[in-house]
């Protein structure tokens, strides 16, 4: 496959990749550099919602109509697979979305903070005593 | 054909930009209250996708649970915890190389990638004739997708509730441990 770029049909065709590449760097983005527990959490979760979109997307047929049974015996169905694997993926993308919430409240009460610098800083503190923590200059 | 094609990358351009921005919109905001919301935008905008690529289940699915429930669990943890996040204290130039780099090599991934909405792809020729063909026949469920989660797979089903039933006990002993020894704190302040 050596079609250029610019090519229509090639587009058409792999625009849908390239728009959850970029929505899934964006999640992972606010996952490694946002320092604030749940902003990390919402980050995930986009991330996650990009992946759900990229398996959906494969499973569609230009065309196609839902994969719910329709009278016409030359009706075309979009493959179901995906959407039975992503379903059973957002009921898990939750519980384990409620799973880290509910740590994030109980890091909340044991450091009195939800942002991963200050809760380093005083992992740090209670392993060395009161030095002047690594890389941080807040506290 | 082609124009069909035409007409779906509209509107699926258009779901996307929105995406874009409010997952952007979230990277920038610190107020919580707001990323959370927006949080909740970006579910129901996605739903709206899934519905344009034929998987109803999915999106309601996602309306339900990622703009509802999610939202829910994510407003009580603001009500525990804080409303503004504070600002980054160090430079994001490590993770912006990082997700550059592994975005580029995704990207570079879908040149192999079938094209979008063709019907002779792998994943369309493989086992999934089978099940839309076995469906109305073997068990007379009229949703293809429901007699997949339900009949043929149904110990999927049954692991994702034994994930579901862990994750509970999880948070149940949690937050349900704190409580019991913040009441413990309490009376021993009062004595």
């Amino acid at each position: 496959m050596q079609a250029s770029i610019l090519d229509l049909e090639y587009v058409l065709g792999h625009y849908n990749y390239w728009m959850f590449v970029i929505l899934m760097m964006t999640g992972l983005y606010i996952t490694v550099s946002r320092g604030n527990l749940i902003k990390k959490i919402v980050g995930l979760n986009i991330f996650q919602t990009a992946v759900f979109m990229l398996y959906i997307s494969m499973g569609k047929i230009i065309g196609g109509t839902a994969p719910i049974l329709v009278d016409d015996p030359d009706a075309v169905y979009s493959n179901p697979l995906p959407h039975v694997l992503i379903l059973t993926a957002i009921v898990v993308g939750i519980a384990t979305t409620a799973l880290a919430l509910a740590l994030v409240v109980r890091i909340r009460e044991t450091y009195g903070t939800v942002e991963e610098d200050d809760i380093l800083a005083m992992e740090h503190e209670m392993e060395f005593g009161a030095g002047v923590p690594h890389g941080g200059d807040r506290g | 054909m082609s124009a069909n094609l035409v007409g779906i990358a509209i509107i699926d351009i258009l779901l996307f930009t929105f995406l874009v921005v409010t997952a952007i919109v979230i990277l920038r905001l610190r107020n919580l209250f707001g990323v959370v919301m927006l949080a909740g935008v970006f579910s129901l905008l996605s739903a709206a996708l899934f519905v344009t690529l034929d998987a109803v289940d999915v999106a309601f699915t996602e309306a339900a649970v990622g703009a509802g429930i999610s939202t829910v669990l994510m407003l009580g943890t603001l009500a525990l915890t804080v409303r503004e996040e504070k600002k980054p204290s160090h430079s994001a130039f490590l993770p912006l190389l990082v997700c550059t780099i592994a975005g580029a090599a995704l990207l570079y991934g879908t040149r192999d990638m079938p094209s979008f909405g063709a019907p002779d792809t792998p994943v369309q020729t493989h086992v999934a004739p089978d099940y839309i063909a076995r469906t109305p026949v073997e068990t007379g469920v009229p949703n293809i997708v429901t007699a997949v989660l339900a009949s043929y797979r149904g110990y999927d089903t049954l692991g994702e509730t034994a994930v579901i039933f862990t994750a509970a006990i999880a948070v149940l002993l949690l937050l349900g441990a704190s409580g019991k020894r913040r009441e413990d704190k309490d009376s021993e302040g009062k004595e």
